[in-house]
């Protein structure tokens, strides 16, 4: 115990870095989330096929595995093509290269959320905006995603919970997280399931606060929608 | 007296079924134009090809002496080959659905002033004092700040129809307006769409209620199977149908009549 308390600022620094890797890969998740939504929705047939690989191909791969090949390859691709123009070599941050790769991984499953949100909206509401005369863009952004949010939100409260969890994945490509403190603590002290054990208790501190989190924001987007009581 | 809606020679299909079949349309400033016949015969298909909801496979769109310009996609039906001009025709002729389709996010007085402030360039303070004007003149206007799943179905057509209301239309078109009520509610809506008809406002309605058509109605048109079968003044059309089709669908449906 006195161990913990002496460890945990340490683990805790690290927290931040767990907490900023995962706002970022969440961020860049939804871009792309959104993105392959639209484009599995629209009428343009080459977008559909971009879409529907991305997502075939990175929801069958595991994160693991992915996360090394896109770390890995992606650095020795970048030095390839540095090499070629004369850089010198260059080191992938990986704090940048980790959450790009998990915002790109779990934005493949935010994809299929947000398209599942899309389609549960009726057809009519996105027609009463074009029979009006407003554009494409003006129906999407005022009329189908503010109420797409809403059917969005429980998926994309799990997305973001498997997210902070996956992101104790970038410890392994080097990134100093709050797992990577808690295996230097333990070599350092031999105690392994103090520090595991508070881990987990952090991580179970912030998965419950992003549940009461999202649970408000889901309110606040259903505001207008009659409950059925069952 | 001018000509505020012109459709010629539309035509539709689906796949290898023709649902329209050289269907011409003329609504000149104050008319009232009903479109009856059975379900299936094609009228909301040739409502929706009127703003394009629908493309059709042929045939030429006239809105206010504009004439919009069409282009056929690959699937050789007809789209707007200017978007933009699209939704400025759009905006002049707004569309009331069986659905009432209000948005469910945003309460009855945001409804109403969304579109006049995003399409017609309205200030927030205008479309307010519009939108307050047009849910009075339904009866609304004590639910402004409800939202529509709160509101019954007759409620949620009218404020449909202030929002209609609210574009300031050449032309206003009807999908089948009081078909998704309670028959308690339908009258209600009736009222106000015969009060929109007494003030001179241009309207294409697709409807079941017939006696609505009679008495408001100034043309009736009559489609079977994608074709206009008959078309004319209610009392003519009603009093002296020419073919047996228009007979037994009066029949039928004079049978069902019994609103407003």
């Amino acid at each position: 115990m006195p161990m913990l308390i002496e460890y945990l600022p340490i683990l805790l620094d690290g927290l931040l870095t767990t907490l900023s890797v995962s706002l970022v890969s969440l961020a860049i998740a939804s871009l792309f989330g959104l993105a392959g939504a639209l484009a599995k929705l629209s009428s343009g047939r080459g977008a559909r096929a971009v879409a529907g690989t991305y997502t075939t191909l990175i929801r069958s791969i595991p994160d693991l595995v992915l996360m090394l090949a896109l770390f890995y390859g992606g650095q020795a691709l970048v030095n390839d093509i540095g090499l070629r123009l004369g850089w010198d070599y260059i080191d992938v941050d990986p704090f940048l290269a980790g959450s790009l790769t998990l915002g790109f991984i779990y934005g493949a499953y935010l994809t299929e959320t947000f398209r599942g949100a899309f389609l549960s909206i009726p057809k009519g509401q996105a027609e009463a905006g074009l029979a009006y005369g407003m554009s494409g863009v003006q129906v999407l952004c005022h009329i189908t995603l503010p109420q797409m949010i809403r059917h969005a939100i429980p998926g994309f409260a799990n997305n973001w919970l498997v997210m902070v969890k996956a992101s104790a994945l970038v410890s392994i490509i080097g990134l100093d997280d709050m797992v990577h403190r808690a295996s230097l603590a333990t070599a350092a002290t031999a105690q392994p399931f103090t520090f595991y054990a508070a881990v987990a208790a952090i991580y179970l501190v912030v998965t419950t606060v992003s549940i009461l989190a999202l649970g408000q924001v889901e309110k606040r987007f259903s505001l207008g929608v009659r409950k059925a009581v069952l | 007296m001018e000509i505020k809606l012109q459709a010629d020679n539309i035509a539709k299909r689906y796949g290898s079924i023709d649902v329209l079949h050289d269907v011409s349309l003329q609504a000149r400033a104050g008319d009232v134009i009903a479109l009856i016949g059975a379900s299936g015969s094609g009228k909301s298909t040739l409502l929706r090809c009127l703003n394009l909801l629908e493309r059709p496979n042929a045939g030429c769109l006239t809105v206010a002496g504009e004439r919009l310009a069409l282009t056929p996609d690959r699937a050789g039906e007809l789209t707007a080959a200017d978007p933009a001009q699209l939704r400025r025709l759009r905006a002049r002729l707004s569309m009331v659905f069986q659905q009432f389709n209000l948005w469910g996010h945003m309460t009855v007085l945001r409804n109403v002033i969304e579109a006049p402030i995003r399409v017609n360039g309205l200030s927030k303070a205008e479309a307010i004092e519009r939108a307050d004007h047009y849910l009075a003149r339904v009866g609304v206007l004590h639910r402004r700040d409800a939202y529509p799943a709160h509101l019954s179905g007759g409620e949620q057509q009218r404020v449909a129809i202030a929002r209609a209301l609210a574009m300031e239309p050449d032309v206003m078109l009807f999908d089948e307006p009081t078909s998704a009520l309670d028959p308690e509610l339908v009258g209600e809506v009736l009222r106000v769409m015969r009060g929109l008809a007494e003030e001179g406002r241009t309207m294409v309605v697709v409807t079941h209620e017939m006696a609505f058509a009679r008495d408001v109605g100034s043309q009736l048109v009559f489609l079977h199977k994608g074709r206009i079968e008959e078309q004319g003044t209610p009392s003519d059309l009603m009093t002296n149908p020419q073919s047996d089709r228009l007979r037994t669908f009066l029949a039928s449906s004079l049978h069902r009549a019994g609103h407003a």
